[in-house]
């Protein structure tokens, strides 16, 4: 029973920090049509950004102060970059994301170098919350949880209830249209990448302290978050969400079932699961769980 | 005056071709990873290799006055870049080749080593590998042209769980390892050294989880709590290392982690107080050794990479240097056979105590430690915890000194000569 509770809440924890990594993903994508390669970049500048902040002013400034320095960063690659390669379609633009990550990546060694830097989890935030029978269950990852259910209602708040969200969904399908009744869709773009962005900068702040802030991190979550992308079905915010929780509670359980097959533990086997996941969706419901588009 | 001059100009030539013979150096190329995510590691170990040639060159070089050079080759950490960058170091005519990162790497390398030796008679390549502990490189597969200065996995179970066997509070004990070959030797070596010394400790709980992949490692830490493990031994290295004992300090989790690789090349750093009271590491060298014969060495390094907060961290490196040059003195030459030929079987006054490399199997022999990471003074620690790792807040204090002979283990190698 306590092994089952505590495995439940890794799981979700887990998965809304997924969540918080792909919502930025999947709104560029069904805004814009891009596929950002670059995202899981902006999540590292995030943790280091957070990181640089936090060592002089400390940590609950950086909570704010980094997605918004990468955030900006992201506009200024869709004002300067984005925007020009648009012309030349969607395999211009992938590829112009695709070296972006690298760029990011080397810059991030040049600045702060090859090792991992010391970026710490707050102390106000360092500790157990509660205890469950006899594990610990630590502040930090109610903090995540809190943090990322925040994000989802302030995004659902944006985009249904206010004009600019208005604007953006009405971008979405009629973009000529939007243009023509005045609004500058170009900028619209500009801010939602920048979004988007800001986005993956807050999953990095948090995420930095929770795990290691190094220059590999953006290679280790960059592929399962375009799994979740896919798997909730691409441009869908619902579906992302389902699909991060889906996704980190199966991975969290796969991880404690020690039944074998053929000589491989489940629980071995247990990180393959995502990719074997998007494999079947694409081969069964190739627009995923709430995905509108085909293929 | 045009023929003094000419006459001159001839002389100095002559000079300095004769310099050029004397004074030529002997390059050692350093094949590791130089840019991905284990660049930090590859870069620490040039940066100490670099620093202890020059060492030896500011004394005076080797054979009267010739200097020493470390040359870095970006292995990728992958076998296939590594075997092309052996061959730009052949194509260069470099004979000595350095490599430690990957045991996978170092097959490879060896293999080739051994092809291209016995193709090119007086052009061979030597590998002096200074961290790849796959046993089998001293055993089934062993080299005359391959000599390990570092303990190997075996060894370093052999010690760990000799020290562990005195220990009786340890009853329930959990294995963890990365899934590929060396993260399979330690979980072996483990299984099978426990069984023999305690045979009444009970194996709770044997993972192995896919390597460099795991970002978030709760759900295994729940699964050791609910195991009921005292103890949990892990050859893992890198991030898979350090994430594991932060997930474990968040859960509370109330274990003793016995590792191969949590004492330094940024490990303290991630983990942070996560680690102290609670890892335990095997190695040959911590900075708070009793009687440190290093402690000059090793402060000087630590004045010198200040800014990069690099710590000394291969004493095992400055030994294979130390041997490597005196080999050369020895064998009077700097021919790759003749120095392999001067190595086998040398005794060497370490730092820790003498080491000899094995002549059947060049395996180093060394004594090892035992160690735990504790709090330093800056962080709250005891005041004379004033040496802090890689400024982490992290102390290290022994457990216990194996002595060289606790680790020798035999060896199934039948080394071919030339």
């Amino acid at each position: 029973m306590e092994f089952l509770l505590v495995q439940t809440l890794n799981g979700i924890s887990y998965g809304l920090l997924l969540f918080m990594l792909s919502s930025g993903l999947t709104l560029v994508f069904s805004l814009m049509g891009v596929l950002n390669f670059a995202h899981a970049s902006f999540y590292m500048l995030g943790a280091y950004f957070a990181y640089q902040v936090s060592t002089t002013i400390g940590f609950w400034p950086a909570l704010a102060i980094a997605p918004v320095l990468v955030g900006a960063i992201g506009m200024l690659v869709e004002r300067w970059g984005l925007r020009t390669v648009h012309r030349y379609g969607h395999v211009a633009e992938l590829l112009f994301t695709f070296g972006l990550a690298y760029l990011i990546e080397e810059a991030v060694h040049l600045v702060w170098g090859r090792s991992s830097v010391e970026y710490r989890v707050p102390p106000d935030l360092d500790g157990p919350l509660f205890t469950i029978f006899t594990s610990q269950y630590p502040i930090y990852r109610g903090f995540m949880m809190l943090v990322s259910v925040a994000m989802l209602v302030s995004i659902w708040l944006v985009l249904t209830r206010t004009r600019i969200g208005l604007v953006i969904q009405a971008a979405l399908t009629h973009p000529q249209t939007v243009e023509a009744l005045g609004h500058n869709v170009p900028r619209v773009f500009m801010l939602v990448f920048g979004g988007g962005a800001a986005l993956a900068g807050l999953a990095g702040v948090i995420g930095g302290n929770a795990f290691v802030t190094e220059p590999g991190m953006a290679a280790a979550v960059g592929p399962i978050i375009f799994v979740i992308v896919v798997v909730g079905g691409m441009g869908s915010l619902a579906g992302a969400f389902i699909a991060s929780l889906l996704i980190g509670c199966m991975q969290t359980f796969a991880v404690s079932l020690d039944w074998s097959l053929a000589g491989i533990t489940i629980a071995q086997a247990a990180p393959v699961l995502p990719y074997l996941l998007m494999v079947l969706l694409l081969i069964f419901r190739p627009k995923g769980l709430m995905g509108t588009r085909e293929g | 005056m045009r023929t003094t001059f000419r006459a001159a100009a001839f002389g100095a030539a002559l000079a300095i071709a004769a310099l050029g013979v004397q004074a030529q150096t002997i390059k050692i190329a350093y094949i590791d990873p130089l840019s991905g995510p284990f660049a930090n590691v590859g870069e620490q170990g040039l940066a100490e290799f670099r620093y202890t040639a020059e060492r030896i060159n500011a004394k005076g070089g080797v054979l009267g006055g010739r200097k020493l050079e470390v040359i870095g080759f970006d292995s990728k950490s992958s076998p296939q870049e590594a075997l092309n960058q052996l061959k730009r170091v052949i194509d260069q005519n470099i004979g000595y080749i350095t490599q430690g990162n990957g045991s996978n790497v170092a097959g490879a390398l060896i293999e080739a080593v051994n092809r291209h030796n016995e193709r090119n008679p007086g052009k061979e390549v030597l590998f002096l590998n200074y961290a790849a502990v796959d046993p089998s490189f001293t055993n089934d597969k062993c080299s005359f042209w391959h000599f390990r200065f570092d303990a190997n996995a075996d060894m370093k179970m052999e010690s760990l769980t000799t020290w562990m066997a005195a220990n009786k509070n340890i009853k329930k004990v959990y294995l963890i390892n990365q899934d590929y070959s060396f993260g399979h030797a330690v979980k072996k070596a483990a299984r099978e050294y426990l069984s023999r010394k305690r045979p009444d400790i009970q194996i709770v709980g044997d993972d192995l989880h896919p390597i460099g992949k795991v970002s978030d490692f709760s759900p295994y830490v729940a699964k050791i709590k609910a195991s009921g493990a005292d103890g949990v031994i892990t050859g893992n290295w890198g991030n898979d290392m350090t994430l594991l004992i932060k997930a474990g300090k968040d859960a509370g989790l109330n274990v003793d982690w016995y590792t191969y690789y949590a004492g330094g090349l940024g490990a303290p750093t991630a983990m942070g107080e996560a680690a102290a009271g609670r890892v335990k590491i095997i190695a040959e060298y911590h900075s708070n050794v009793a009687n440190n014969k290093a402690a000059r060495w090793d402060a000087d390094f630590r004045k010198a990479f200040e800014k990069q907060k690099l710590d000394f961290y291969f004493l095992r490196g400055k030994i294979m240097w130390d041997m490597f040059a005196r080999a050369i003195n020895q064998a009077k030459s700097a021919e790759p056979k003749a120095v392999a030929y001067a190595l086998e079987g040398m005794r060497h006054d370490g730092e820790m105590g003498e080491v000899e490399m094995r002549k059947q199997d060049h395996q180093l022999i060394q004594p090892l430690y035992v160690f735990t990471l504790h709090k330093s003074a800056a962080k709250g620690g005891p005041k004379e915890a004033k040496i802090d790792m890689e400024g982490s807040g992290l102390y290290p204090v022994t457990d216990a000194r194996l002595e060289a002979f606790t680790s020798a283990q035999p060896t199934s190698c039948t080394m071919k000569r030339p």
